[in-house]
């Protein structure tokens, strides 16, 4: 009750913060006929994870294009109830929306569908339609090194993972995760507590506590805040960064973090707009095109580092990948290879079973 | 078993926000007066704690600013409800809009700063005591500040003359009022005090629960703290226990997703809620009639002249 209470609130402050916005710039618009470009954030800009990255991402098209675009961005707007955040942004006159997290998917549809003259950008995501463009990052690659870290580094060959939803993109990268760490200890345990939220530090840390106590000596983690980070720090022990470089929260316990750069791409999407040339796609490329990058690897030996720096520039290359056949599904039945030596993008995009070795189940 | 005193301490972090904020609206309360700005005014404590205690470098000065800030926009709040006698829960519910709003301003230059730990206080002797020892002897100061704090309102409340007025007014204010009772004034001081444990609450989040300033991190915990003096229903020992109660299952529904234990983990999120919606029914199929909120809740108090 509580938490719906909140977000309602925290949307209706987000909306009448745009409506300023628009009301505000409704009169130098007459001057010159701006790009009005909107952003929907599903945790507050101030994250320092991953709606943080995103809002570089926009910054990055405001120095891109000096006077000829305006941005807005609407944060903390709850999956559940994003539709008229995202409608509100496409009735101001926002022509190029992007919805940054995987709930927003069928409510970007939705306004898609009743605004064709706008153009829709939805984050990793895998439905699109003419108007709704899908783009997403390769985390998982970042996830397969960070596992190879942990496997070299743990000492109770007990990893814990702090999830936040179990969406496929989650999934992927916990297995991608457990498949680094198990390639170089195969005796390692992996132990997975969902936060059922993105952005909710006080849980993300207790969450991480609970892995802790149950015998986890590292922590990774797939929510926004840095806590979990900050927890294991606070116990004396390693974890990894997630979105953005978290080192300034745990300098001596950080491993590496896994950096998220929009940068690029919502420059060109944006030029796209203003050239004409926009059309709907889907793309999802990481470490190779530096959508996917790494913070730089601390507090491990050398042969760690240079294990992660070997992994990190084989898979750049696309020598290896995260997901090499055969991948053996936990009921035991190797997973069909449809990629050649790998799996293909769409199965990692739809990924909904945990890799064998993983206890547990996948809430469902 | 060695791994229990690490647990406890978990739920015992978990619980304190919400039991400090709780205790700090159950006196609101008390004396007549629904304040449902809470989760505001700890957001704008655990912005301004942080923010006093990067700017002076000290976290113990951080959390008295963050009380002080909590009790400011409490203050905003009283002015609203006892001078120009507005509707309490409109008036509370902008006071919620309003804070996060604050907050997000206040902290805007905070955003992404780390903070050391403050060093936990060790009771000599009490903290040797075998599992519970290292649990509850040995915690942060507003740990024990929070369990001194529960002692505090249930004797002020029920042992002393100001706590009986106090109650008197928040039963009938027009009987208070006519008995000569300064019912604006002892409501005032109920306010303050919820506003100031709200934000202190708030920058126990900020600089002790999780050490880093971020809008929005309150996530709900205000609205939680709320429920819980439903829950309580008039009694602070209920009070205590439905906090306890409520970190007790969010950490331990932890535990069991961490276990692999095989129940869905919305469900295990879900728990506590189901679990508080269960213990009011219980309580309220259960328990006398009567007890519950203060006779005057939520209403406006204009005296005739």
């Amino acid at each position: 009750m509580g938490i719906a209470f909140w977000g309602y609130f925290m949307s209706r402050t987000g909306v009448l913060a745009v409506l300023a916005v628009s009301l505000g710039l409704a009169a130098p618009a007459v001057a010159q006929e701006k790009l009005k470009v909107g952003f929907i954030y599903v945790g507050p800009v101030g994250d320092f994870g991953w709606s943080y990255q995103h809002d570089e991402g926009r910054k990055a098209i405001e120095k891109a294009f000096p006077g000829r675009v305006e941005t807005t961005f609407i944060e903390s707007v709850p999956e559940a109830d994003s539709e008229r955040s995202i409608e509100q942004l496409a009735r101001t006159g926002h022509k190029l929306i992007f919805t940054t997290s995987f709930g927003y998917m069928e409510p970007t549809l939705k306004v898609a569908k009743k605004y064709p003259n706008v153009m829709f950008e939805h984050a990793t995501g895998f439905k699109r339609d003419k108007n709704v463009a899908t783009y997403s990052a390769k985390f998982h690659e970042g996830r397969f090194i960070i596992g190879k870290i942990a496997g070299k580094m743990t000492k109770t060959n007990t990893l814990g993972y702090v999830g936040a939803m179990p969406i496929p993109e989650v999934i992927a990268g916990i297995n991608a995760f457990y498949l680094g760490a198990k390639s170089v200890n195969p005796d390692v345990k992996i132990k997975i507590a969902w936060a059922n939220a993105w952005f909710d530090p006080g849980k993300e840390g207790d969450a991480a506590k609970a892995l802790l106590d149950q015998g986890a000596d590292i922590i990774t983690q797939h929510t926004d805040s840095p806590a979990p980070l900050q927890q294991a720090s606070a116990r004396g022990k390693l974890a990894f960064g997630q979105a953005s470089d978290m080192t300034r929260f745990a300098p001596n316990h950080i491993l590496t973090s896994i950096i998220d750069d929009w940068a690029p791409y919502y420059v060109e999407r944006t030029r796209a707009v203003l050239e004409g040339k926009w059309q709907s796609q889907d793309v999802f490329d990481g470490l190779a095109k530096g959508k996917v990058k790494m913070g730089p690897y601390v507090n491990m030996p050398d042969e760690v580092k240079k294990l992660a720096e070997e992994t990190e520039a084989a898979l750049k290359s696309g020598k290896i990948d995260a997901f090499m056949c055969p991948v053996v599904a936990q009921d035991g039945k190797t997973v069909e290879c449809k990629g050649g030596d790998r799996l293909t993008d769409e199965q990692v995009v739809g990924m909904n079973f945990y890799v064998q070795g993983i206890e547990g189940t996948i809430p469902k | 078993m060695e791994m229990l005193p690490f647990i406890l301490a978990t739920v015992f972090t978990a619980a304190t926000p919400l039991l400090i904020a709780a205790l700090g609206e159950h006196v609101t309360e008390r004396a007549g007066v629904l304040n449902l700005g809470v989760e505001g005014m700890m957001i704008v404590g655990a912005a301004t704690g942080f923010a006093a205690a990067v700017l002076t470098d000290s976290s113990v000065f951080g959390i008295i600013a963050g009380a002080l800030a909590g009790m400011a926009l409490s203050a905003v709040f009283a002015l609203m409800v006892l001078v120009f006698a507005t509707n309490q829960v409109a008036t509370g519910l902008a006071l919620t809009i309003m804070g996060l709003g604050l907050a997000g301003l206040i902290g805007q230059g905070f955003v992404g700063q780390p903070r050391a730990a403050i060093p936990p206080v060790q009771i000599p002797l009490l903290s040797e005591i075998p599992v519970l020892g290292k649990a509850i002897f040995t915690g942060d100061f507003v740990f024990f500040l929070s369990l001194g704090l529960i002692a505090f309102v249930a004797w002020g409340l029920n042992r002393t003359r100001f706590g009986l007025l106090l109650r008197a007014v928040g039963e009938s204010h027009g009987s208070a009022h006519a008995l000569g009772l300064p019912v604006k004034r002892i409501r005032l001081v109920a306010i303050l005090f919820g506003g100031l444990l709200a934000g202190l609450a708030g920058a126990y989040l900020s600089l002790i629960y999780t050490r880093f300033w971020s809008p929005g991190m309150s996530a709900g915990r205000g609205w939680i703290a709320l429920a819980l003096v439903v829950f309580a229903g008039g009694h602070v020992w209920r009070l205590v226990l439905g906090a306890y109660l409520f970190g007790g299952i969010t950490v331990a529904q932890l535990h069991a997703q961490a276990g692999a234990i095989g129940l869905p983990s919305q469900f295990l999120s879900a728990l506590p809620y189901l679990m508080t919606i269960a213990a009011l029914l219980f309580l309220s199929i259960s328990g006398r009639k009567g007890a519950g909120a203060a006779g005057s809740l939520g209403q406006p108090f204009v005296p005739e002249r």
